[in-house]
């Protein structure tokens, strides 16, 4: 831990309504559900019908693709229904939690004295295998392939993000037994990214990466492009750190316990704090009765204000979110809002007043506060990519449909959320998250 | 400021496609977007966006643009009092007002005739209504002589905007700065009204010059090898010249603004104006006659030197796009300049041609240095490997 990383662009948004270190503990909810929808290029094929009864760790869909990549139960129960949308995509399995259903028994051991092969084994048949991304692309890691290391960001910078300091307080062991697990699915190394005061910096078998700087600092896209960058070719594995804790605590008792921390935050939400539920749960045990009443509309978005998705409060939360974001939906008009000096418009540019208030915080919402236009200012994306890639050129080159262009410009070391503030700073407002996936699906489809 | 509101929105459905009034969509929405930002929300992506737009960019440009306007305007009454001989006895409000009714049908032509052809593509087109022009709009009458005649100002403007922006597909996709085809159309199409020494100060029929005036710019007077301007004169602006192009302490101020907010480029001004000093320093060492022998850093107060270093040369879409390709884009801007306002008769300003020239190779600049991006890239792969 010797060098610390520091980065100098990116760029901090500064939102009210961050969490207070508080955890309140709910019960398990009524309901759970997987989203397919959750795992970006996956085809999920059936293993249960409405009716089956499932423990918790029992399949309940797998890839078509791989059929080894098990989706299980998070809580056992009933499988109730299969939501399916246009062309019978599948949407959403849900389950009636059922206290009583038990959980499938796994094998309890200590992952060091495992081969690799039983560690890929348990995981794969846990169904937690799901929470190792593959860069490049962001998508599902393939247990064919052997990644040259594994990358875990022990920091969040986004806007209002939880804190794993906070989070991990008595279960860095777990954590852990889950790294070890980890330094057996790869010949490299396990790379942990700490921020600038970590409670990991003990964790063993792993090689400890100091980082300071702005946002996207926290995002292992960016982590990775300073330690080990991704080349044609190359594949990295990522996983989130209370995903980690799965995998400790699948070794430690022998059964699935996917019950996380979420931090609910957000300048909408009466009184921002950590909440502990468990994967799957529904979007309105954990907003209902906690967000601010009031007469305008509000957004509930499942993961951070510039990446999450737009959730209503019958959905169920994300697969890989550990935060629920609430801000004001902003679907009205401002008379003259562009001219207005602005106190309380934070921006990235110095146009407005807000700039000489550096360390208020504001309330955002989702308005984009403006029309989009094509590219005409220059040099604005450069400013919060803390990485070797210029944004604007990578985009045109997807724009063009250039294969050999994305690839030299560096698209194997970029995901949405790398580029998430690209989107937010733009004048022009641009979808910028949208394209780059648009080039990533092209890159798989040609490339494979 | 309700019922603007409601009117709007009231009339909105009497535009969209296929309804009776569907041709006066772009104008409902170009004027409703004006007034209020629109109420649209984040669909996919970030749910949070920037406050800044476009329409808020560019209203900075045209404001950095207004002390070089208002100026103008002032030394347009000044140039005219003073070629008659009645300087002393008018006075500060006479000279800016003279200037002003001058000045005025310009701009409103200027504008009148590009919006309109704005309006007509993005209508035609079906997008929204870019914001590029109202910067265009107010450059044009600027880099115009003040005796341009307005049907030449309108038809320059027509040209700038259809075969400088809309046939590359409007603001944002054009190779070339707008404002400057403008001028460097009129420049070749009437050379005979666009150059010699009886454009740039505004004389009515009956109004007969005092002794001695010529109404000739400096810098013409220099490139005949007559140097007799007063520097201070020439900071101030109070010479003939263009009409928002003479006082550099008007520009200074707008620069001021684009650098504070951000929005212009202080690299390319830096750049460009090094460029000059650096052509105007190698001038000096080898010089055959009085224009080369002109003190090198003078060359920034004459013609349109500063003003194009600092409005035309930083347009964001025409300009170099990667940081190290600015640098070099402006500093060839500086030295092309000044090599051509001094060495080639037949070019009295080499500003517009220079930024023109190094808009056409701006794409070629950035793809070297794109190239010397992607080719550091590929060696990072091999130290890795």
């Amino acid at each position: 831990m010797s060098e610390v990383i520091k980065l100098k662009k990116g760029l901090d948004i500064k939102l009210k309504g961050s969490a207070e270190k508080v955890l309140e503990t709910l019960q398990v909810p009524a309901s759970v559900a997987l989203k397919p929808t959750d795992f970006t290029g996956f085809t999920p094929k059936m293993s249960v019908k409405p009716g089956h009864e499932v423990k918790a760790g029992d399949a309940l869909f797998y890839d078509k693709y791989h059929p080894e990549v098990f989706f299980t139960a998070p809580v056992g129960g009933k499988v109730v229904s299969v939501n399916r949308g246009e062309r019978r995509k599948i949407l959403e399995v849900v389950i009636e939690t059922d206290p009583n259903a038990g959980s499938v028994e796994f094998k309890k051991a200590n992952p060091g004295s495992l081969s690799s092969e039983e560690v890929k084994e348990q995981l794969l048949k846990s169904g937690i295998w799901p929470f190792i991304k593959r860069r490049p692309y962001g998508v599902l890691a393939s247990p064919e392939e052997k990644p040259k290391a594994i990358f875990v960001s022990t920091f969040d910078t986004a806007p209002l993000a939880p804190d794993y300091n906070f989070i991990m307080e008595g279960h860095l062991g777990t954590f852990q037994t889950g790294v070890d697990a980890l330094t057996k699915l790869t010949d490299g190394k396990v790379f942990l990214g700490v921020g600038e005061k970590s409670v990991f910096t003990n964790i063993k078998n792993v090689e400890i990466k100091k980082f300071t700087g702005p946002h996207p600092a926290g995002n292992t896209g960016v982590q990775i492009h300073h330690i080990s960058p991704i080349l044609k070719g190359d594949v990295i594995w990522t996983i989130n750190p209370q995903d980690v804790l799965f995998i400790g605590r699948l070794f430690e008792t022998g059964k699935v316990d996917f019950s996380r921390v979420l931090a609910l935050t957000g300048s909408e939400v009466e009184n921002p704090k950590y909440i502990q539920t468990v994967l799957g749960a529904p979007v309105s045990s954990v907003t209902d009765g906690r967000l601010k009443k009031v007469e305008y509309k509000q957004r509930i978005i499942s993961g951070n204000v510039l990446t999450g998705t737009r959730v209503k409060p019958q959905n169920y939360l994300g697969f890989f979110d550990s935060q629920v974001s609430v801000i004001p939906e902003g679907n009205e008009y401002e008379l003259f809002g562009w001219t207005l000096p602005g106190m309380d418009k934070f921006s990235a540019s110095k146009t407005f007043l807000s700039k000489l208030f550096p360390k208020k915080e504001y309330v955002l919402n989702a308005n984009i506060h403006g029309g989009e236009r094509a590219f005409v200012l220059s040099g604005q994306y450069e400013k919060v990519v803390p990485m070797d890639i210029l944004p604007v050129f990578l985009l045109k080159a997807v724009l063009a449909n250039d294969i050999d262009k994305m690839e030299q410009l560096g698209i194997y070391e970029v995901i949405e959320e790398d580029l998430a503030l690209c989107e937010y700073v733009c004048t022009s407002k641009i979808k910028v998250q949208d394209i780059l996936r648009t080039g990533i699906n092209s890159m798989i489809k040609e490339l494979g | 400021m309700k019922f603007l509101k409601d009117f709007f929105e009231k009339t909105e459905p009497l535009v969209q496609k296929g309804a009776k009034y569907h041709w006066l969509q772009s104008v409902h929405d170009g004027f409703f977007t004006f007034l209020f930002v629109p109420k649209t929300t984040a669909k996919t992506g970030a749910h949070i966006h920037d406050y800044i737009d476009m329409k808020r960019t560019m209203s900075l440009v045209v404001l950095s643009v207004v002390p070089a306007l208002l100026f103008g305007m002032y030394n347009v009454g000044y140039q005219h009092f003073k070629a008659i001989g009645e300087l002393a006895s008018t006075g500060f409000f006479d000279l800016f007002f003279y200037g002003f009714l001058k000045v005025l049908p310009v701009v409103i032509v200027s504008y009148v005739v590009g919006l309109g052809i704005e309006f007509a593509f993005a209508q035609m087109r079906g997008h929204e209504i870019n914001e590029g022009f109202l910067v265009s709009g107010i450059l044009i009458p600027l880099v115009m002589p003040i005796e341009t005649p307005l049907w030449m100002v309108g038809v320059a403007t027509a040209f700038a905007v259809i075969f400088g922006k809309e046939v590359f597909g409007g603001t944002g996709m054009n190779i070339w700065n707008p404002a400057l085809i403008a001028r460097a159309f009129l420049f070749f199409a009437y050379p005979a009204q666009m150059s010699g020494n009886s454009v740039w100060v505004a004389l009515g029929k009956n109004d007969v010059p005092i002794d001695g005036f010529t109404g000739a710019t400096p810098m013409a007077d220099a490139a005949a090898g007559n140097i007799n301007f007063n520097v201070a004169d020439a900071f101030f602006g109070l010479i003939p010249g263009s009409i928002g192009e003479t006082s550099v302490l008007a520009i200074m101020l707008g620069a001021f603004i684009l650098i504070v907010t951000g929005i212009g480029n202080w690299k390319i001004m830096i750049s460009t104006i090094a460029g000059g000093l650096v052509m105007g320093i190698l001038l000096n060492i080898f010089a055959v006659n009085p224009f080369m022998e002109l003190p090198f850093w003078q060359h920034l107060l004459l013609g349109g030197f500063a003003f194009g270093a600092i409005f035309m040369a930083t347009d964001p879409v025409s300009a170099a796009q990667t940081e190290r390709g600015k640098w070099i884009y402006g500093f060839l801007i500086g030295i092309l300049a000044i090599l051509i306002r001094v060495v080639n008769p037949a070019f009295p300003e080499g500003m517009m041609l220079a930024i023109l020239l190094m808009n056409t190779f701006a794409p070629l600049i950035d793809h070297y240095v794109v190239q010397g991006h992607i080719k550091r890239r590929m060696k990072r792969a091999q130290i890795s490997a």
